[in-house]
This record gives C-alpha cells, sequence and structure tokens, in this order.
C-alpha cells in the first residue's frame, strides 16, 4: 500500500499499453484466443497480438458492429474473441450487437475499449467515451472492468479472458500514474484498500485512483482522515467493502472520469442506500461532452483532478458532521 | 403453431420452408442425436421472425430439445419455443436471433472458427430481403468476400414483402444478385420453392472455393396458402381460426 503521505506520481505505461502486451502474451498460452479489431490495433495495441498470431487476427475493417457479431460466432463456436476499438466505437457503435448477439445468449467474449474518457486528448468529443461504463453495465450479464494502472489492468485483464461469460475492460490512451507493485493480487469484484482511513472514503477508479490519494494526502494536514477505495469492477460491485465504507467512515465520494450522473457513482449509491445510507458527493463529468486539449489541461478543466477530490470531501464531511 | 399462438409471422415461414426443409433433411452434416457435434453443418435463421419454419424442421429431426407434441405451445410464458430463436431455452440452436441484420456476421464467425480449427463444417445464414435494409448485412457481405469464407452460404429470401408493405416500395433492395456479386460473393439465382433447384444450388456452394456463395431465392410470401400468398397483411399477423382450417386444408 502506498503511503499516502509519500505519494508521488510517477507515470507508468498506458493501460492499452498494458492490454496489448498481456494480450500477446495470453496469445501464446492459450490458441482458442482469436483477436477482433477495427482498424486501429496501432491504437487498441493489439498490434502485438496481430503480429504474433496473423492467422488468429481477424481484420474486420471499420465496421464495429459486424466486428461484435463475428464474435458472437466465434464464441459460439468455442473460441474465446477479444474485440477491441476505442470505447466511443465499440460500445456505441457495437452496443446492440452487443446486446442481441452476445448478451443475450451470454457469449464468452470479451470486449477492450481503449481511449476511454476525456483524457485522450487532442482528438476530442467524437472520438472521446464519457457513457461506456454505462452502456457496459446495462449489458445484461457483463462483467465490467475499469484499471488504474498497468499492473492491475494486466492482471485483470488476465482474469476477464480466464472467466467464462462475457467480460468489458476499460482502458485509456495517456501513460497511468502507477499505482501498485508486483506483490498485489487483483480479483474480479472485490475493491483494494490502497489508502487507510476514519473520517471518510473515497471510491474512485481508473484515473481517478491517483488523484484520489493526492487529495487523501493534502487532506491529512487539515485532520481529514481518507480511506482510498480502488473500484476497479463496476460490475459486480464489491458490495461489502462500500458497506463497510459507509459504515466505518460514514461518507463516501465517488470519483470516475465519465458521466457523473450513470456511471460508478450511481452504482455504489444505489448500493449505500440498500445498506448504509449516508452523505456522498460525486466527482465526475457533469452531462457535457468536452473538446480538444491535453490531458491534463482537460481533466483540470472537467474538474476531475485532486483538487476538486478534495473539495467534494470537505463538503461530504461538512455534511457528515452537521 | 401461429394459429394457436394467436401471434406471429406465417408470411414469412412458408416462404422458406423448401429450403429449411432441403438444409436439415439433405443439405446439412447434422446430428440430432449429438447436437454439439464440432464438425456439424450449422443453420442461423437471421430473419427469426420465421421462427415456426425451423421449429417445426428441428422437431421433425428429433432434437431433444425440440419436442413436436409441444410446437402449439410457440409464443407461450413458459414454452421452448419462443417468438424468436433462443438458445437459452433450445440449446441445439446454433444462434439467438430477432434482432435483424446480425445472422450473417455470426455466420462468418463460426466460419472463421472452424477454417481456423480445420474442421469441415459449414455455416447457412438466412435472411429476409427486407432485412438486408440493415447496413451491417453489407459490413458482413465485404468481410465474408475478404476473409474468403468459402464455408459460408448466405440466402436471401427474396419475397418482395416486408412489414409494412412491399419491399419495392419502402426501400428498393434491387438488383439483389447484382449488388452479392459486386461484393465479391459466387451468388446464384433460384426459385426457392424449386427442392431440386434448392439442392443443386447448395451443391454448388460447396464446390466454390476461395469465395462464399449467396443465394437469392424467388420465393412468394404465404407460400402454399392462396389467401396469403403475396399479402403484406401476413407478414406479422397471425390467421384467424377460421383462416386456420382453410390454411390447413391448402397445406395438405
Amino acid at each position: 500500500m502506498p503511503a499516502k503521505t509519500k505519494f508521488e506520481v510517477k507515470l507508468g505505461p498506458a493501460t492499452r499499453e498494458a492490454f496489448g502486451r498481456t494480450l500477446a502474451e495470453l496469445g501464446r498460452e492459450n490458441k482458442d484466443i482469436v483477436v477482433c479489431d477495427a482498424d486501429l490495433s496501432k491504437s487498441t495495441m493489439t498490434t502485438y497480438f496481430a503480429k504474433e498470431f496473423p492467422e488468429r487476427f481477424v481484420s474486420c475493417g471499420i465496421a464495429e458492429a459486424n466486428m461484435a457479431a463475428i464474435a458472437a460466432g466465434l464464441a459460439y463456436a468455442g473460441k474465446i474473441p477479444v474485440i477491441s476499438s476505442f470505447s466511443a466505437f465499440c460500445m456505441n457503435k457495437g452496443f446492440e450487437q452487443l446486446r442481441c448477439c452476445v448478451a443475450y445468449p451470454k457469449l464468452n467474449v470479451k470486449v477492450v475499449g481503449t481511449h476511454s474518457g476525456i483524457s485522450l486528448g487532442e482528438d476530442g468529443p467524437s472520438q472521446m467515451s464519457v457513457e461506456e461504463t454505462a452502456l457496459a453495465c446495462a449489458l445484461v450479464g457483463f462483467v465490467v472492468i475499469s484499471p488504474a494502472d498497468e499492473l492491475s489492468c494486466k492482471a485483470l485483464f488476465r482474469a476477464a479472458v480466464a472467466h467464462k461469460g462475457p467480460v468489458f475492460v476499460r482502458t485509456g490512451r495517456p501513460k497511468a500514474p502507477i499505482i501498485y507493485s508486483a506483490d498485489r493480487k487483483f480479483e474480479i469484484g472485490k475493491a483494494i484498500e490502497v489508502v487507510e482511513g476514519r473520517d471518510v472514503t473515497v471510491i474512485a477508479n481508473g484515473l481517478l485512483v491517483a488523484e484520489a490519494i493526492l487529495a487523501a494526502g493534502a487532506l491529512e494536514s487539515e485532520g481529514i482522515s481518507v480511506r482510498v477505495l480502488d473500484m476497479h469492477t463496476v460490475k459486480p460491485l464489491d458490495r461489502d467493502a462500500i458497506e463497510r465504507a459507509a459504515s466505518e467512515t460514514g461518507a463516501i465520494v465517488v470519483a470516475e472520469e465519465h458521466l457523473v450522473d450513470s456511471g460508478l457513482g450511481v452504482r455504489v449509491a444505489q448500493v449505500v442506500a440498500e445498506t448504509r445510507p449516508c452523505p456522498m458527493e460525486f466527482v465526475g463529468i457533469n452531462d457535457t461532452y468536452a473538446e480538444s486539449g491535453q490531458t491534463e489541461e482537460l481533466l483540470d478543466k472537467y474538474g476531475l483532478v485532486a483538487r476538486d477530490v478534495a473539495t467534494a470531501v470537505r463538503k461530504v464531511v461538512a455534511r457528515k458532521r452537521a | 403453431m401461429i394459429g394457436a399462438a394467436k401471434s406471429g409471422h406465417p408470411g414469412g415461414s412458408l416462404s422458406a420452408v423448401e429450403i429449411v426443409v432441403e438444409l436439415f433433411f439433405n443439405t446439412m452434416k447434422i446430428d440430432p442425436k449429438n447436437p454439439q457435434w464440432p464438425d456439424r453443418d450449422r443453420f442461423i435463421l437471421s430473419k427469426g421472425h420465421a421462427a415456426p419454419v425451423l421449429y417445426a424442421a428441428m422437431a421433425e429431426a428429433g432434437y431433444a430439445d425440440t419436442p413436436i407434441d409441444k410446437l402449439n405451445t410457440l409464443r407461450k410464458l413458459g414454452s421452448v419455443y419462443q417468438g424468436h430463436p433462443d438458445v437459452r431455452y433450445i440449446p441445439s440452436l446454433e444462434a439467438s436471433t430477432g434482432s435483424l441484420g446480425e445472422g450473417l456476421s455470426v455466420a462468418l464467425g463460426m466460419g472463421i472458427a472452424a477454417r481456423l480449427d480445420g474442421r469441415p463444417s459449414r455455416t447457412f445464414a438466412m435472411f429476409g430481403d427486407g432485412e438486408i435494409q440493415e447496413g451491417q448485412i453489407w459490413e458482413a457481405a465485404m468481410a465474408g468476400a475478404f476473409h474468403k469464407l468459402d464455408n459460408v452460404v448466405a440466402i436471401v429470401d427474396y419475397n418482395g414483402i416486408q412489414l409494412d408493405g412491399f419491399v419495392k416500395d419502402i426501400m428498393e433492395v434491387a438488383p439483389l444478385a447484382d449488388k452479392w456479386r459486386s461484393f465479391g460473393w459466387h451468388t446464384l439465382e433460384i426459385d426457392g420453392h424449386n427442392p431440386a433447384a434448392v439442392r443443386k444450388a447448395f451443391e454448388e456452394a460447396a464446390a466454390t472455393k476461395g469465395k462464399p456463395t449467396c443465394i437469392v431465392a424467388h420465393t412468394i410470401k404465404g407460400k402454399g396458402v392462396s389467401f396469403m400468398e403475396n399479402n403484406p397483411k401476413f407478414h406479422g399477423v397471425a390467421p384467424t381460426p377460421a383462416e386456420v382450417t382453410l390454411a390447413l386444408q391448402e397445406l395438405q
């Protein structure tokens, strides 16, 4: 566990890079893995797999709907298809096929969305996915995972492939702050307490885990003890960890790089409402499409940095004490 | 079946009868007693609303999960005979379908898998002429030819009618055979109600290597029932009890 006071942001490889490297490793271990890509293999990093296993790499062209349904056919025939594109395209353009061809018969298809959120930067809103978690969670029977850094992405993608059934894995374009060391174990559906704390819990995933740790460090000097949970699995949620956070700290902030009214936050709030109601605040994207810019500029402008997490924490703690 | 259910799509089931019968009782290498046999041929009814013709064929072929004495439970709560084919209820089905435009893509995935595994399996996907208004069909048409999937056969049930009326009045799809040829498919045009022609087309598809085959089957919606033939009303409306009696007499 990183000591919060000593946490410094050190960038590691992007989660999409971790996915691509792990996919090639898995290709060596399991000949049933077949990869489908929609003309973005150099961006989604399925190119490593494609170079090593060209016969198991299915070029689908720029046709995400067809790709999702081809994956269904592969899965019916016993393969483990991994399909990949930007989250904005594989989820939005392939959604109906993921629903009727994959989720409905509950097929063993893995969908990996890259370039998720607004942190992809300069390409702007047409390429930015701000709703992929909502869409993925609306697919019945899907497991939905949003890893924070390289190591967690590698381990959780491995777990996704080992899982029997459909999985969506959300990855990002920019280099991701290193959160974990090599000895950490990851399990689908099991949140990780990355910072211990008593007064309030920040539940985050993706890039917001690092921001939450930074906020926790800053708030320590204000006498606020912040617990940080990495809720890497959005579906199924770790209900026990959420209930413990609510009962032990009595206040919760949820932080995510996603539309704030349809992602991790509302799902956590449902569990809190069902178990231990307590004050909550939410950090996310507020019903808007962003714009072109650099990753850091965008996260800052759209309220997704440590400062915004800290503001939400102060607010929720004040409500708790009121 | 559809009369008992009081809902369903009689016209599109009747236009597909000869093709489905030829597939299940001659062309396809299947073993209804061993439905998961990996080397089997596969049939995907992309036009899932024609489920009754598929259910009847599978029941007659003797699959354990398609009991013949339950066919009249079609569309009833708890029935395995769901309104559209559903593998959760009938595992011997090759795919759940019903949302139009998707079955050919699923067939391509099966074709790719068979090739990777070196299996002789062929996959047949049948869709309607209205259905090909869906853009995904043309994504699949491109992909099937690009990947040279000669183990996949597309069958267009070209009956000229869709829910709202005649295809030519809703969104014209002609010239159909030219479209498939230009997309790189070996394309045949046949009378879809002539069993010998249907069989010969599937034989020609088997002999065609290096490219997939598309069979444009000219058919008559509601074939065999005089008052249903070429009548758009019977795309998605069940016959009345009196009409059922009349239809069954004509079909005998």
